[in-house]
């Protein structure tokens, strides 16, 4: 039998990450996935029989450089060139749409002169804010117990770029930091398509509405993200999501990490306080020095770990992190080419965005704060059989979208909500691409309950826990183990529930494997 | 003004009250009456009263100095009723308490009573109490302040129930030398049996109040030898009836606090809230105190499994941040030191005096204190106490020697005695 120094719980793409940076240090990494596959939220599954589909995470526009980087990425692999920028467009019912070319609208058509330099300001300066906050993804968020020379000089950084951009903007960033993005949008521009898209951006995947407090900080995370060195440019990836999560395991495989799949893990032992080791579902006992866990932290302590091996109250805090999911996914296998009226070939190509106005998001967050789906749900749309074919059979097309909003905890529970909410978001596609219906010939919506179950992530929702300001840096995923060491020594945190957060980054799996490293774990 | 106790809560049951907080109503009637408030209201004489966790509980009854010997000489009769009270029941049990408090759970027999503390994730010190084991699985734990929703949470994830049972169960403390006796004489057969620290349940017949058992331990908070009862609150009435009946003859008497505050000390032991602040109950971070800063560091085992602190008092001892330690002192003269400051060769304060008295059982000024380390844990010369002495409207300040001593002040053999001793 061999032995391992590390055990990695979970093969998502934080996982692979995390075990193939560590085999690259020269470490024994064993990874354990529960699944028939890796990937995680990032797999490319079929859905129906010829149909292939990204199964919840659909479009790439955070993969961090760093990970590209040292894991050598390319060479596996993964290349993105300016040409595989998508752009995202606007629908609108009343009129043709609005649409953001390049990374994330270096060029803006469909809008009059005045609002396009406007978005052009706005533009500039959401990118320069959301600079000063990305150093943050790639390393520990701040220890307020105790930083080592290297945390404080790194945040004395921060606070240089913040003086360097100048008294005005300083302050400017300061005051926008924590506002609702639906105030600040009305500030600088005027068309309710793009205030529309930029109210759904914010606020998607969180349970928040554009008129929440702190909602613009989920559209500076989205710009913190970048693709090919441009801040805020999407793909959609050749072979969909499960070509990344491919190629990081090819990284984890070739630096000599074992990966076994269909192996559950049952327990964590601890030992003295120590994790030790784990137990699979079958009763085989694997140890190892390190065990790094990149599945949902609140799985991970109170079913893995167990509360009798913690403190009370940090059983507490682990019980109240907030991770209820409110997005929904659709996957449409359709016989042809759906026709969003207005759209032209590259379009169809790109993120469709049904979210009208600021209003409609606001309004269709409104019941889900009381436990009712949006009668009318807004959403992202990509067509990923269009680029890649083989997605689906020859001649028929693949849809997927990002559905919000959609609660976990739905009040008349979802085997009776289900049928009803993927009627009413069939009705809100007819809207924008008439005849939509009539091309389907298989539906397969899941809900954050369906999420859960399949993935594994606890209340559906794929950041593993609500990205909020109070979820976020040293209280993600609670204060005590943000900085990927937990109160169990030996035993390491690596999912998206951990800082900086989700999306397909891999910015958690390298940090915590930098801080392995860095413990000499 | 005799007042019975309320049996249940006068609470609005509301559905949207989580049954949490409706399990946790005492403080909605201010002053609450224990079990035995006729009998003790009957014997006050002086009214000296006093807030005990929300209970109205007598400082003194009569007089403090005879109360004080009657724990001494004779038998002294506390009411203990207004303690916390937890019962704690289940399987897991046994687990629970061991992950919660600081001692190994599982080296405690059925049958048996220990003294503990638990601790905050930060390994303060939340409160300190005595756990019976009244079977495999059921335990009752008695404390000082209330911890509910704590121990709710920390059963989390074992087979056990935490249900509040202050009010429902009455206490009483028999302590001194005649205590035996007594119990001997009120009927109670087999009591001799019971060595230090054992429990056993004996039958009460409580008239029209209904028969029912009455838990009897060989326990107590004076150092002496004594024994505390537990009953249902229906049947205190005639529990302490029957007590007084068989204890006449020798010298029985109900006492107040004043008194067993002093025989306390005299033992050595602390009293939350009086000589350390409980960590919820803290304001200021540096009045947080550990195990090891308050003389309860000999309870930490850490060889047992996982409980609540066990990784912040291992960082604290590894990288020496124990800052206070809690210490006996022997002060010369005869003026009790209460709350006077301690200094380092008179000039620097190094500490405070948090109880004190002059003893009449080891005829010795004593106190104790909690210092500033290096104080009183590895330098114990040249320390002084200074005690501001009222005379006739005029304070005289005294610069006193203290010596640091061991505690207990005294020890008394007949606390352990086998069989107990007949006086």
């Amino acid at each position: 039998m061999t032995s391992f120094d590390v055990v990695v719980i979970g093969g998502g793409h934080n996982g692979l990450v995390a075990a193939a940076t560590l085999a690259r240090a020269s470490r024994k990494v064993l990874v354990l996935e529960a699944a028939g596959d890796i990937g995680g939220a990032a797999r490319t599954e079929e859905f129906a029989p010829g149909f292939r589909v990204s199964s919840v995470a659909h479009l790439l526009n955070r993969l961090h450089p760093d990970v590209v980087k040292s894991l050598e990425l390319e060479k596996h692999g993964l290349q993105f060139a300016r040409a595989d920028f998508v752009p995202s467009v606007a629908l609108s019912t009343d009129g043709p749409p609005l649409v953001l070319h390049g990374a994330y609208g270096e060029v803006l058509t469909g809008a009059i002169p005045s609002e396009q330099s406007a978005w052009k300001e706005l533009r500039a300066q959401l990118l320069r804010y959301a600079g000063i906050l990305k150093p943050f993804l790639a390393r520990r968020p701040p220890d307020l117990g105790g930083m080592s020379l290297l945390e404080t000089a790194a945040l004395g950084q921060t606070a240089l770029a913040l003086k360097k951009l100048g008294k005005e903007d300083m302050r400017d960033f300061l005051r926008v930091l924590l506002m609702n993005v639906a105030d600040l949008l009305d500030e600088q521009l005027a068309d309710d398509r793009l205030k529309g898209l930029l109210a759904f951006d914010a606020t998607l995947g969180s349970h928040l509405g554009p008129r929440s407090p702190t909602s613009l900080l989920g559209l500076y995370y989205r710009l913190a993200g970048e693709t090919a060195g441009t801040a805020g440019a999407q793909t959609l990836p050749k072979g969909g999501m499960g070509a990344i999560v491919a190629a990081i395991r090819a990284a984890a495989e070739k630096a000599g990490a074992t990966i076994r799949t269909g192996t559950p893990v049952a327990k964590i032992i601890v030992e003295k306080g120590r994790a030790v080791g784990v137990v699979l579902d079958k009763g085989e006992e694997v140890r190892a020095r390190t065990i790094v866990s990149a599945i949902n932290p609140a799985t991970t302590f109170l079913d893995l770990v167990g509360p009798r091996e913690i403190d009370t109250g940090f059983v507490r805090k682990v019980k109240n992190i907030r991770m209820n999911g409110d997005a929904a996914k659709l996957h449409l296998a359709l016989d042809r080419q759906p026709e969003f009226t207005g759209v032209d070939a590259a379009g169809h190509k790109g993120r469709l965005v049904i979210a009208p106005s600021p209003d409609h998001v606001e309004r269709a967050f409104n019941p889900s704060k009381y436990g009712a789906f949006s009668p009318e749900p807004v959403m992202e749309i990509t067509l990923p059989s269009l680029a890649d074919p083989s997605l689906a059979p020859s001649g028929a097309c693949v849809l997927s979208a990002v559905v919000q909003y959609a609660p976990y905890a739905l009040k008349e529970g979802w085997s009776a909500g289900k049928p009803k909410f993927l009627e009413v978001i069939m009705a809100q596609l007819e809207t924008y691409a008439p005849g939509i219906g009539k091309t389907v010939l298989h539906a397969e919506l899941l809900t954050p309950a369906d999420i859960e179950a399949r993935y594994r992530m606890p209340g559906g929702h794929w950041h593993h826990g609500e990205l909020q300001a109070d979820q976020m840096l040293m209280s993600r995923p609670v204060s005590g183990c943000s900085g990927y060491d937990t109160p169990l020594e030996g035993l390491f945190l690596a999912s998206a529930g951990s800082h900086p957060g989700g999306g397909v980054s891999g910015a958690p799996g390298l940090n915590a494997a930098k801080r392995i490293i860095g413990m000499k774990g | 003004m005799a007042q019975a106790i309320e049996k249940q809560s006068s609470a609005p049951r509301s559905p949207v009250i989580p049954a949490r907080t409706a399990a946790q109503s005492h403080f909605r009637t201010l002053r609450l009456g224990t079990p035995f408030q006729p009998r003790i209201d009957a014997l006050a004489r002086t009214n000296d009263w006093y807030n005990w966790a929300g209970y109205r509980a007598p400082h003194s009854l009569w007089d403090e100095e005879l109360e004080y010997f009657a724990i001494r000489s004779q038998a002294a009769l506390f009411d203990i009723s207004p303690m916390t009270k937890y019962r704690i029941e289940g399987t897991d049990a046994e687990a629970f308490l061991d992950r919660v408090t600081l001692r190994d759970v599982t080296k405690l027999k059925a049958g048996r009573v220990h003294y503990t503390a638990w601790c905050d994730d930060e390994g303060f010190v939340l409160d300190d109490g005595t756990l019976f084991r009244l079977s495999p699985t059921r335990f009752r734990l008695c404390s000082q302040e209330r911890h509910l929703p704590w121990l709710l949470d920390s059963a989390i994830g074992f087979d056990v129930t935490v249900e509040e049972e202050t009010e429902a169960v009455a206490g009483l403390a028999l302590q001194g030398p005649t205590s035996f006796a007594v119990l001997r004489d009120a009927g109670f057969a087999g009591v001799e049996r019971l060595k230090i620290f054992d429990l056993a349940e004996f039958p009460h017949d409580g008239g029209p109040q209904g028969t029912s058992q009455v838990t009897i331990s060989r326990t107590g908070f004076t150092g002496d030898l004594g024994y505390e009862l537990f009953v249902p609150a229906e049947q205190a009435l005639s529990l302490w009836d029957r007590l007084m009946a068989a204890g006449e003859l020798r010298g029985i008497r109900a006492i107040g606090y004043t008194a067993l505050n002093r025989a306390r000390l005299e033992a050595g032991l602390i009293v939350a809230n009086a000589d350390f602040v409980t960590s919820e109950h803290a304001v200021r971070p540096d009045r947080l105190r550990m195990p090891d800063e308050i003389g309860l560091g000999f309870m930490i085992d850490l060889e047992k499994g996982h409980f609540n602190g066990r990784r912040a008092i291992l960082e604290a001892r590894a990288k020496h941040r124990l800052r206070h330690v809690l210490v006996g002192l022997e002060i010369e003269g005869n003026i009790p030191a209460e709350h006077a400051i301690v200094y380092h060769r008179k000039s620097q304060e190094v500490g405070l005096v948090s109880a004190a008295m002059w003893s009449p059982m080891a005829k010795r000024n004593i106190a104790i204190a909690s210092l500033a380390r290096p104080f009183g844990d590895t330098m114990v010369d040249d320390l002084w106490v200074e005690i501001y002495a009222m005379r006739e409207l005029q304070y005289q300040k005294l610069m006193k020697r203290a010596k640091v001593v061991q505690r207990p002040f005294i020890k008394l053999d007949r606390r352990t005695a086998n069989p107990p001793a007949d006086f």
